[in-house]
């Protein structure tokens, strides 16, 4: 797809500062925020990453206003916007469903806002023409959503979003009803208009994936709070906690003994992620992509028997039973893999890489 | 299809065999079906239509023997004392009442979808309730609220029946709800609400921009079903007193049976007629228009 719009064009106002500060909102005797603080810096893309009922789409919903906080701020550039409803806060919103008007056509969908601002006709099927060919789709500007493909209608609502020149931009998970291609098409689509138009956008999914490609920053949520925010690397290679690192990613869970600020695991010697952590028995989570395998012949602590093996493309999984420590999942390129059919016999070798432990009753 | 050529001629129509099978019961399938819908079609047309041609056969007969036709109780019926009037009175009835029940159960069913659904069982029981309650039950508990009625009311306007509105919004919301709830149930009343609403919508303009031209066939179904129910009213009307269509036909039926019948046969093909029209309008085919 080809455009040539600039982020003057585009027209969106340059990025505001968003600050949740404090919030809190409870479902009767359910707290599904808890004390949820969060700074968007302006031009920012933060994806809210967590499981389902972690609260972060309690959290977008409150930052759009269709929610009420029982607590807490919003803030939005600097103006507390925490009582205003949902029509006064300028932000434009993608939903997880369709949401086109279905008695409009894409461009009445894309002016729908601009019409509620009182711009005239001319203006407003001009601008929303240009917002259209943001996303790629002016050649769509007469079809009904019926009409088109569940990416198209979802560019079509991203393309109405930007159209009022919102101060935030807000996704809800608008790629978890589409395919996977498609998903990994309009993903970067996000990105690139996002980039372009320099606007702070709180983007919530459960796909860590997506979260990991698109974001600036990641905030990983659990039981309505936040386990760490921080860069798609960091949250990856960092886990701040046992959760963010048994969420994001795969991990294997081998059991370590912690002692001066390392982790012996498997008789491998482990740097900590967090090096103040008590000393004793734990479970040290390991990435696959930090096991290594070999071919082996006879027994040994690190050898143990290939059950089974997924393709993935360019990489595939290999799953190794150690007998009394359990299976290790190895991630290999596949040309590697190639050599561990289910049945061999394999040798697991760890990388070097900081893990982080937890006890065993977490 | 083509068998393999070391398979032979015989396997060649063994292959087309099944083939011809298919088709052959798919023609029949279809045969069958065009027959039970011809025959359903006709023992409706005959069900519905056998009664008006005789209405229309009735009213149309010549007085005496000797079997000659004649449109005079067709011709009587503007000239009858009090008919015309309870027409009119019938029909802005009806009009009333739609737009009564339309103007009550929207908002109020969109705003249980969105902001109450707890009260949405409760909501269905209230407007079903009438469904379950004789019209003479109903006339009863009734009856002292029109004396109140009648009691505030201009002395001019006394014995109009259009105060009957407020009872046939209540006797229709039972179909009303019906058809508005199977229409808000199609459509995503939530995500298209707020996706308006973060746009900068009222609730007003969510409600008649966004949320009423979707309901349109829903709409349009209890509006019809509202003006069916008002225009074959009779009981309520003629137990509180007022003169509607029925009433009036009732009356002139006791003196004068062609006119009264050429009148039934006229209101129910006004209402086919109607039913037919508004089944289109609610049908349309969405035309793919141009804004620019």
């Amino acid at each position: 797809m080809t455009t040539s719009t600039t982020p003057a064009s585009a027209g969106t106002r340059a990025g505001a500062e968003v600050r949740l500060e404090s919030l809190r909102r409870s479902y009767g005797a359910v707290p599904a925020l808890d004390g949820l603080d969060l700074v968007l810096h302006p031009g920012e893309l933060v994806a809210l990453l967590g499981p389902s009922g972690c609260g972060k789409t309690t959290a977008l919903r409150l930052v759009a206003g269709l929610e009420d906080a029982d607590s807490g701020r919003v803030v939005v550039g600097g103006r507390d916007v925490t009582r205003l409803p949902a029509s006064r806060r300028d932000m434009g919103m993608v939903f997880q469903a369709y949401s086109l008007f279905p008695h409009m056509t894409s461009l009445e969908n894309v002016a729908f806002g601009l019409r509620l601002r009182g711009q005239a006709a001319r203006e407003r099927h001009r601008r929303a023409g240009e917002v259209l060919e943001l996303v790629g789709l002016s050649a769509q500007a007469d079809r009904y959503p019926h009409q088109m493909s569940g990416g198209q209608q979802q560019r079509v609502a991203l393309a109405r979003a930007l159209a009022i020149q919102p101060t935030v931009l807000l996704l809800d998970e608008p790629l978890s009803a589409l395919d996977a291609k498609v998903r990994a098409q309009l993903r970067d689509e996000i990105r690139r208009v996002q980039l372009e138009v320099g606007i702070t956008t709180l983007f919530v999914t459960h796909d860590q994936e997506e979260a990991l490609a698109v974001a600036d920053r990641v905030g990983v949520m659990n039981s309505g709070r936040l386990e760490q925010v921080g860069s798609p690397t960091d949250v990856y290679h960092r886990p701040a906690t046992p959760f963010v690192a048994e969420f994001v990613g795969l991990s294997n869970k081998l059991p370590a003994t912690v002692a001066d600020g390392s982790a012996e695991v498997l008789g491998v010697r482990l740097p900590l992620v967090d090096p103040r952590a008590e000393p004793g028995a734990a479970l040290a989570v390991v990435r696959p992509e930090s096991v290594g395998l070999t071919p082996a012949e006879g027994d040994g602590p690190l050898v143990g028997t290939v059950v089974a093996t997924s393709f993935l493309g360019a990489v595939s999984r290999v799953r190794v039973d150690l007998g009394p420590v359990g299976t290790v999942l190895a991630q290999l390129p596949t040309a590697e893999a190639g050599r561990f059919a289910p049945g061999a016999r394999a040798r697991i070798g760890l990388r070097p890489e900081p893990v982080v432990v937890v006890r065993p009753h977490e | 299809m083509t068998a393999p050529p070391h398979l032979g001629p015989a396997a060649t129509s063994l292959a087309t065999a099944p083939e011809r099978t298919g088709a052959g019961l798919h023609a029949r399938r279809l045969r069958r079906r065009k027959m039970v819908r011809g025959v359903l079609l006709a023992a409706f047309a005959a069900f519905f239509g056998i009664p008006l041609l005789a209405l229309v056969e009735f009213s149309t007969r010549e007085r005496g023997a000797g079997g000659g036709r004649t449109l005079e109780a067709w011709k009587a019926i503007p000239q009858y004392p009090g008919l015309p009037e309870a027409i009119v009175a019938s029909l802005q009835l009806a009009a009333l009442t739609s737009v009564g029940a339309l103007f009550l159960l929207v908002p109020t069913m969109v705003w249980v979808r969105l902001r109450l659904p707890r009260l949405s069982r409760l909501v269905e029981f209230l407007c079903l309730l009438p469904l379950t309650i004789p019209a003479i039950v109903l006339v009863v508990g009734w009856a002292p609220l029109y004396l109140w009625i009648n009691y505030f009311t201009p002395r001019t306007y006394q014995s109009t029946p259009l105060v009957l509105t407020f009872a046939y919004v209540v006797l229709v919301l039972p179909y009303a709800y019906r058809t508005l709830d199977s229409g808000l149930s199609a459509i995503d009343v939530r995500t298209l609400s707020e996706a308006a609403r973060s746009l900068g919508a009222s609730w007003a303009t969510v409600l008649l921009r966004v949320i009423a031209p979707n309901l349109g066939p829903a709409i349009l179904n209890a509006a019809l079903l509202s003006v069916a129910l008002v225009l074959g009213e009779f009981t309520v009307a003629s137990l509180l007193n007022y003169v509607n269509v029925q009433v009036a036909m009732n009356a002139i039926g006791q003196a004068e049976a062609r006119v009264a019948v050429a009148v039934a046969a006229g209101a129910l093909m006004s209402v086919f007629l109607l039913l037919f029209l508004l089944s289109f309008v609610g049908r349309g085919p969405r035309r793919v228009r141009s804004t620019r």
